[in-house]
């Protein structure tokens, strides 16, 4: 029987305000799984049109899948959202991709035919569950040198990036990161980020309940002056600091995923078209650069050039990493087109949830740039990593039509 | 503390009002959300004590000054998680020995409320969990309630215990959906068996404004609150029907409803359906102040007193029945066997194969019946499959493990063994007898005698100390009593095995020494036995019944009927002949059952007839009980006036208002006059005195 592969496209996404990880944070006893649920129920709301017995796969990216990110999150957040029992579900952990991973993976299965509708998220609280909890990492990593033992922490990898790019110095992440915070605020200011939050019921046994309703990990008016002093934990006289870097954070996200056909048949709305993906690794080290070859896969596959892309969504774990990126693509450290709205280094990352948030704000962006018809959603992954989605814009003139 | 909170609460767990202000979506401007918690969990729900009501009262304050400021536009309330709030703290009322106290109460909690309804802003609450009592009352004093769906109770229970809701409930909730739906909330339902509402049910009723799922109740009910002070929702309620005559039939229609249930014995309904009338046309000033007299007069009442004996007893004496032996002791059962399968045991077998889980053996001396034994329980889990209270696949499983044999040898590896044959003693012993040849010696063997000595039963068998005594009531699936009865050589083992499987059955478990008849059926032999002696010697059956009245659920007469006259002169014979003259046979029921003719006709009047009044009905056989109950406690037969009041009110439903039986027969002096003695020191379940 002959194959036929279908159009994949971005119906919808939200996301939780994030939360700073820790005691104090909006999140510290609100449930992970409850995070994700929220997401959910709210892309049926938002989509009426959408049966929930039409959605046939739930997948959601989890770091750590244990606790209340545990007992395949999928198919339980599947069940807890009121999706039917006949949704089935899964679980994904590539690490700060797994977010991004459960859309092509069910991208995958859609383009493939195997379903029509699915649901993608992720989740990570990493006040509950803190990188590397429980983890019991090979001795054979040490005893064969296999990777530098820096390779585990996420912040020595971004400080060996710093070594392989001596021209990127702190000033030129600094400088990065006030801009971040600062597209960030004009962004809440614009109201370009709340159309897309979903208000969270935070439950405190002390304080009570109450509501997340913007995230909690910006920090509006941060100025040059208040970094330069910020110390840099990974290093003596290092680079890396809290303040050019994404923080630890909670929070959740979700999307809703189509065939052409299906979005067509159930009036769901296309906000993107799905054009390619690409994850490719690179040395543990440096897992920074992995948006480099990943975005390069990603191009090669689509049959497009850099030049092509008008708009960026990049993960900003490090300042560093995203400038790494730029300068091997020919960017400036100040491209318009590269996170029109902030990034990680202002809103946060909650590791596995972040893939989704890039997509959901490239389609807004998408919708009010109706000139650009490609943009790049990309993110560097941990243990060496990189992974890149492009996407069409279908308020392009030329959608649709061959390149 | 607040000026209100004159009394204080030794202990009190204190529900705490945590306030945090919410931005509300879509720029409704900022809520304050009210918090109810108490720090524990769901098993220790908030509860209303002095102290509770004092820092919600002191919250509220705050919060019309912030209002008055306009830095709030929204007051929420809501509660912890699976719990709204279920009312008034209980514990404290025996410390309450003056009315007084009791009016501070009162007073307090209205107060509060008042404070609630009086906010400048509009108040919001979220019902997101059980409420009962002060936490609907709580809910009532806001402008708008939603309610979420997965709230599994919603309820008035105050009548059921011997109150009124009278912290605003009797004036809002009437005033809200009007009398008749008031009256079905704080009078029907707790009038049948403390009945409760689902969150749906309590929306349908017209208690809450919306309703919306567990999931995101909170964020849904705050999005819907946001749009109510936009304007873009309008909450549209029924207008109540205010004409007064369908307004009073209501309220005579619940009162005929409450002289039936309880004699006018039970003051509390009563009460609260004289608020419900006012509530037409009261003030809420008015309202308020005529609960906090009803609530001064009934916690002060020994009918409220004895009420929360009664539910202390079914909640905590009831799960741990005095006298049990360590539960590590009892054996696990893995297959279970039933000597007959006439109706009793037929209903046997169902329980233990839905409760129990386990492969249950049916027996009895010809094919037709065992096929017609297990064909009744296939075809009772047929029905619960159609009423839904059964899937498909576990009434397969059910009925896989119902099987019947005329042969015993079917037995031979279970560990528990019941008999419901005929009720004569060399049958019983002859079943053992059989039984004992297959089982293996630590087999528990339990008997459903109600009145058979379970000693003599296990004479001659080479293992009497297996044999207990294990004593339903009918129907078997609904009446939680089951006595379990020790007899003189049965061993900790079996008898810890015997209370296991009562409380796998999901029974009220209750030890009762081995005597005829027990507790329940020799109280109820009495009972009957003084009744009908009263009837035959020439008082109308009508005055007897109105002496009795409000004692058991129903009028002696009808309850004769509903345990069949074969069964209950049965009782009376064996009790006559352990006990002589004090058990009285009447002539009447014996020729009634031996024509299979109606009481009535059987019945001779006397030649000189000796007619009594009502209240010298009520002394006789109240008098007659006394005296039982103090024999049964000298002799050992129950262990504690508890475990007599437990079993009437589990086993033949006598009445919390009474605590059962011995605060009642303490409550009229009957007990002083007949034993000597009360049954209960007072202010266990009366008011210190």
């Amino acid at each position: 029987m002959p194959q036929t592969l279908h159009d994949v496209v971005f119906v919808d996404g939200v996301r939780t305000p994030f939360g700073k990880a820790g005691e104090k944070g909006i999140y510290a006893q609100t449930r992970a799984d409850d995070l994700v649920i929220r997401c959910i129920r709210e892309l049926m709301r938002r989509n009426p049109g959408l049966p929930p017995a039409r959605v046939e796969e739930v997948a959601v990216g989890a770091t750590t899948q244990i606790g209340d990110q545990g007992l395949t999150l999928g198919r339980m957040a599947a069940l807890l959202s009121g999706l039917p029992t006949t949704t089935p579900g899964y679980s994904i952990d590539r690490m700060c991709a797994g977010g991004m991973t459960a859309v092509t993976t069910v991208a995958g299965s859609i383009a493939f035919g195997a379903i029509d509708v699915a649901i993608a998220g992720g989740v990570e609280h990493m006040g509950h569950h803190p990188m590397g909890e429980q983890v019991d990492p090979n001795p054979r990593i040490v005893a064969e040198r296999l990777v530098d033992p820096s390779a585990l922490v996420m912040g020595k990898t971004a400080e060996n990036l710093h070594d392989r790019f001596p021209t990127i110095t702190k000033a030129r992440c600094d400088a990065y990161a006030v801009a971040s915070q600062t597209k960030l605020a004009r962004a809440y200011d614009d109201g370009k980020i709340q159309p897309d939050l979903v208000p969270m019921a935070t439950r405190h046994a002390e304080k009570g309940w109450g509501m997340a309703t913007v995230d909690e990990p910006p920090r509006r008016g941060t100025t040059i002056d208040d970094l330069t002093g910020l110390k840099t934990p990974f290093r003596a006289h290092g680079n890396v600091t809290a303040g050019n870097a994404a923080g630890l954070n909670d929070g959740a996200t979700a999307c809703l995923l189509a065939s052409g056909e299906a979005a067509e048949e159930l009036g769901l709305p296309v906000k993107m078209r799905l054009v390619s993906y690409g994850f490719v690794g690179v040395e543990p080290e440096v897992m920074g650069i992995g948006p480099v070859p990943a975005t390069e896969k990603a191009l090669r596959s689509a049959g497009l050039t850099i030049e092509d892309i008008g708009l960026f969504e990049l993960n900003e774990a490090f300042a560093v990493q995203v400038i790494a990126f730029l300068e091997h693509f020919g960017l400036a450290d100040d491209d318009p087109r590269v996170n029109e709205y902030g990034g990680a280094i202002a809103v946060g990352h909650p590791l596995a949830s972040s893939g989704v948030r890039l997509m959901t704000q490239l389609a807004r962006q998408f919708e009010e740039h109706p000139e650009v018809r490609y943009g790049l959603t990309a993110m560097c992954i941990g243990i060496g990593m990189g992974g890149c989605v492009i996407w069409e814009n279908p308020h392009h003139a030329d959608f649709g039509k061959e390149k | 503390m607040t000026e209100q909170s004159t009394s204080t609460l030794p202990n009190e767990v204190v529900t705490h009002a945590l306030v945090q202000d919410v931005a509300l979506p879509g720029g409704g401007g900022t809520l304050a959300l009210v918090t109810l918690d108490n720090g524990h969990d769901h098993t220790r729900p908030n509860t209303f004590g002095p102290a509770s009501i004092g820092e919600l009262h002191d919250a509220i304050r705050s919060l019309r000054t912030r209002a008055e400021a306009g830095e709030i536009q929204a007051v929420g309330l809501t509660g912890k998680p699976f719990i709204f709030a279920v009312g008034a703290d209980l514990s404290g009322v025996p410390y309450v020995t003056e009315r007084q106290q009791a009016l501070d109460i009162a007073k307090a909690g209205h107060a509060t409320f008042a404070a609630l309804m009086d906010l400048p802003v509009p108040s919001f609450a979220f019902v997101n969990g059980a409420a009962m009592g002060g936490g609907v009352e709580a809910a009532l004093a806001c402008t708008y309630r939603t309610i979420s769906t997965g709230v599994p109770a919603l309820a008035f229970p105050e009548t059921f215990l011997g109150l009124v809701p009278g912290w605003g409930g009797c004036w809002m909730l009437p005033n809200l959906v009007g009398a008749q739906k008031a009256l079905t909330v704080i009078i029907d339902n707790p009038l049948a068996m403390n009945r409760m509402l689902t969150g749906p049910q309590a929306y349908k009723l017209g208690i809450a404004d919306a309703m919306f799922e567990p999931a995101d109740f909170l964020e849904e009910s705050l999005r819907w609150t946001a749009s109510v002070l936009r304007g873009e929702t309008t909450v549209q309620r029924p207008e109540v029907d205010r004409d007064e005559s369908a307004w009073t039939d209501a309220c005579d229609e619940a009162r005929g409803l409450v002289e039936a249930k309880t004699g006018g014995k039970a003051p509390a309904p009563s009460r609260a359906i004289t608020l419900i009338e006012a509530a037409r046309t009261a003030t809420r000033d008015e309202g308020f102040a005529a609960e906090d007299e009803a609530l001064g007069d009934l916690i002060m009442s020994d009918e409220l007193r004895a009420g929360l004996y009664a539910f202390d007893l079914t909640q905590k004496r009831a799960k741990r029945p005095a006298g049990a032996p360590d539960k590590v002791l009892a054996r696990p059962v893995s297959k279970v066997g039933i000597v007959g399968a006439g109706l009793m045991a037929s209903q046997l077998a169902l329980l233990f194969a839905r409760k129990a889980g386990v492969p249950i053996v049916m027996t009895d001396l010809d094919q037709g019946r065992v096929d017609k034994g297990v064909a009744y329980v296939h075809g009772e889990i047929d029905k619960l499959v159609q009423k839904r209270r059964l899937t498909v696949d576990k009434a397969s499983f059910l009925r896989g493990l119902v099987t019947g044999a005329t042969s015993k040898e079917g037995f031979t590896d279970a560990e528990f063994v019941i008999e419901a044959v005929f009720e004569e003693m060399s049958v019983k012993k002859q079943v053992w007898a059989e039984v004992e040849a297959v089982v293996s010696p630590e087999c528990v063997l339990a008997s459903n005698t109600s009145s058979l000595s379970i000693e003599e039963m296990a004479a001659d068998l080479a293992h009497p100390e297996r044999v207990v005594g294990f004593h339903f009531f009918n129907p078997v699936a609904v009446m939680p009593l089951l006595e379990v009865i020790r007899g003189a050589k049965t061993d900790d083992a079996a008898l810890a095995t015997a209370f296991a499987m009562g409380r796998t059955l999901g029974k009220t478990t209750i030890l009762v020494k081995d005597s005829p008849s027990f507790i329940v059926n020799r109280l109820l032999g009495r009972f009957m036995g003084e009744f009908s002696r009263v009837v035959d010697e020439g008082t109308s059956e009508d005055v007897a019944n109105e002496g009795v009245s409000g004692l058991a659920p129903m009028p002696p007469g009808v309850l004769l009927q509903l345990v069949g006259p074969a069964i209950a002169l049965h009782n009376s014979e064996t009790l006559h002949t352990a006990f002589g003259d004090r058990f009285y046979i009447s002539p009447a029921l014996r020729k009634a059952v031996a024509e299979n003719s109606f009481l009535e006709d059987a019945r001779v009047k006397p030649e000189s007839p000796v007619e009594l009044t009502a209240s010298q009905v009520r002394e006789r056989v109240l008098s007659a009980l006394a005296e039982e109950a103090g024999l049964m406690l000298k002799d050992g037969v129950a262990q504690a006036p508890m475990d007599i009041d437990l079993a009437m009110i589990t086993g033949a439903g006598f009445q919390f208002w009474n605590g059962g039986l011995t605060p009642l027969l303490d409550r009229e002096g009957i007990s002083e006059k007949v034993t000597g003695r009360r049954f209960l020191p007072p202010g266990v379940a009366s008011v210190p005195r």
